[in-house]
């Protein structure tokens, strides 16, 4: 059975090449672009691991990730987050929020492919 | 009552200023000469009835005795210390240090108000690069087009099957994000450059100034009555301009703002508003009959051109003045035509060929890089700063005068010219092999 990863991203060629990516890889992938319904689209998709922006309409990741950690479905999901602020001051950030795994833009394809396998286990 | 260590330098200083001798000092309060020696060079402290003895016979204040102006001194040298202590200067000495040598003393507190405001600077530079909505926008746009162009490009080049109709889509990803970048960060560079038109915080004095000009759009209506022209009058209603700006903010900037002013006085006086509009549009717009009318100079008359608002006609001028060593003073900016906001210009602007060449006004149409493309008329000179002297250089300064070419005011000759192709600043200009370049551009020739 394939794994699912939900890419919450509201650039859609960012989004697209990441799809495109891990769906060769043997992903099954979805997609999706809105900070306020964010979590909401994690409850439904019930992934096993979530590539998170930071800049996103309506809620930040930062917010989603709180959010996310202080529920007890979604306390566990690996968190994969991705920023085009890369400073000490966001990764401590989103360390203190319980990230899995921070990277930032522009990221190499293998390394998004690394990463998310590292986080499922696989 | 308490008192430094230096009070008794400042008893044998008030001493020597009325002319009195050591001993008969010492006789009049009451002590031996040696012990007053002791007190006037500060190996020994003075209780307070003494002091008091002393000051009165002194005919001073014993507060002034016991503080003095060294006070301020002090405290800006304690000042310093807190502010670099890895030095670990002798704290503990200062009142020697302020008292042995009060002129090093002040240009260390001098040098340590220096640095206080150099602090400030670059922390309003600072805050103004980490808080400016528009440059975060800008640097967001630009990271997420790159990631897009860097993602989709890996996986084209990267060898593994990719089916037509995807190349085909993130080839066109590619186009749309590649377009996006450029536009993004041509829009950084201009905000580097220009700066954003809003909430800037000014830097420095000439810049408080501009922000000042700007704001009025170098126009002061309070200032074209004639009333505001009497000798007495001047000054108050310049204050009065001064005074309700919020951009004026250090002594430096208003003392500029008050000297531009004054002359803007002086060219108000000499070429009346109503008068000159009419005559502006009556000569179309040429400095030289203008000039010849109101029987002014050329710098005069190109001030009051670009800066008196715009009338039915609906032209509008831009001005730029720039001292000997091509610093630029003065920048009124007219629509279409880029003005760099730090660093120096286009070499090729005629206000440069205008400098090397006194007191021979040069007309010229000039044409930009990017956007629309507009011609511009450019009309500028260079005229001596002040009055010929057999005791030093002359002192030069030149203006242009820019506006959007108009056939109706122009005429066939200058509408057929072709256009000096010049630049806004080197940083920002696309011309590979322009002869003229101090520094390489950031942009892609274009």
């Amino acid at each position: 059975m394939k794994r699912q990863v939900l890419v919450i991203e509201d650039e859609p060629n960012i989004a697209e090449a990441i799809s495109f990516i891990l769906s060769r890889d043997g992903w099954s992938v979805s997609t999706h672009a809105s900070g306020t319904t964010a979590v909401q689209a994690v409850r439904d998709a019930k992934p096993d691991v979530l590539i998170l922006d930071v800049m996103l309409p309506g809620k930040s990741g930062y917010d989603i990730l709180q959010d996310l950690r202080s529920a007890d479905d979604t306390r566990a999901l690996p968190v994969l987050m991705l920023t085009a602020r890369g400073q000490k001051t966001d990764r401590d950030l989103a360390e203190r929020l319980g990230v899995n795994r921070f990277m930032t833009k522009p990221f190499s394809n293998s390394e998004i492919l690394t990463n998310l396998r590292e986080l499922v286990g696989g | 009552m308490p008192h430094s260590r230096l009070t008794g330098s400042r008893i044998r200083e008030r001493r020597l200023v009325l002319g009195l001798k050591q001993a008969a000092l010492a006789k009049e309060v009451g002590i031996s000469a040696a012990y007053l020696n002791l007190i006037e060079h500060n190996r020994r402290r003075v209780g307070d009835s003494l002091l008091e003895a002393l000051a009165k016979a002194l005919k001073t204040d014993p507060a002034v005795l016991a503080e003095g102006a060294e006070a301020a001194l002090l405290g800006a040298l304690s000042e310093a210390d807190k502010r670099l202590p890895q030095a670990q200067a002798e704290l503990d000495r200062s009142e020697d240090f302020a008292g042995r040598f009060p002129g090093w003393a002040s240009l260390v507190m001098a040098q340590n108000q220096r640095i206080q405001e150099l602090e400030q600077m670059v922390e309003a530079l600072s805050d103004r690069l980490t808080h400016d909505p528009e440059l975060a926008a800008s640097l967001h746009e630009v990271i997420s087009a790159v990631t897009a162009i860097r993602s989709t490009a890996a996986i084209l080049s990267g060898g593994g099957e990719v089916d037509q109709e995807w190349q085909d889509r993130f080839l066109r990803n590619m186009r749309d994000e590649g377009m996006r970048l450029s536009s993004a960060a041509q829009g950084l560079v201009e905000f580097l450059d220009a700066g954003s038109s809003e909430e800037v915080v000014p830097i420095g004095p000439s810049e408080e100034l501009a922000t000042f000009l700007d704001a009025n759009d170098h126009f002061f209506p309070d200032l074209e009555a004639p009333s505001a022209w009497k000798a007495g009058a001047r000054d108050q209603a310049i204050a009065a301009v001064i005074a309700e700006s919020a951009a004026l903010t250090s002594r430096e900037a208003q003392d500029m703002a008050r000297h531009f002013l004054l002359q803007y006085i002086e060219d108000a006086e000499a070429m009346p508003i109503q008068a000159f509009q009419t005559a502006r549009t009556a000569h179309r717009w040429d400095p030289a009959a203008l000039a010849r009318e109101f029987r002014q100079s050329l710098p005069s008359v190109m001030r009051r051109i670009a800066f008196l608002p715009p009338t039915s006609d609906g032209t509008v001028a831009g001005l730029i003045s720039c001292d000997g060593a091509g610093a630029l003073v003065v920048r009124k900016a007219v629509p279409g035509f880029a003005l760099p906001r730090f660093g120096a210009a286009c070499p090729y602007w005629p206000l440069f060929q205008a400098l090397a060449q006194p007191e021979r006004p040069i007309r010229a149409v000039v044409r930009q890089p990017g956007g629309a493309r507009r011609r511009h008329v450019c009309q500028a000179v260079c005229v001596q700063q002040d009055a010929l002297s057999f005791d030093r250089p002359p002192v030069y300064e030149a203006y242009m005068l820019i506006r959007e070419l108009d056939d109706a005011l122009d005429g066939d000759a200058l509408s057929h010219a072709a256009p000096i192709e010049v630049g806004s600043t080197c940083r920002v200009c696309p011309r590979t092999d322009c002869a003229a370049r101090r520094e390489a551009t950031i942009l892609s020739a274009g």
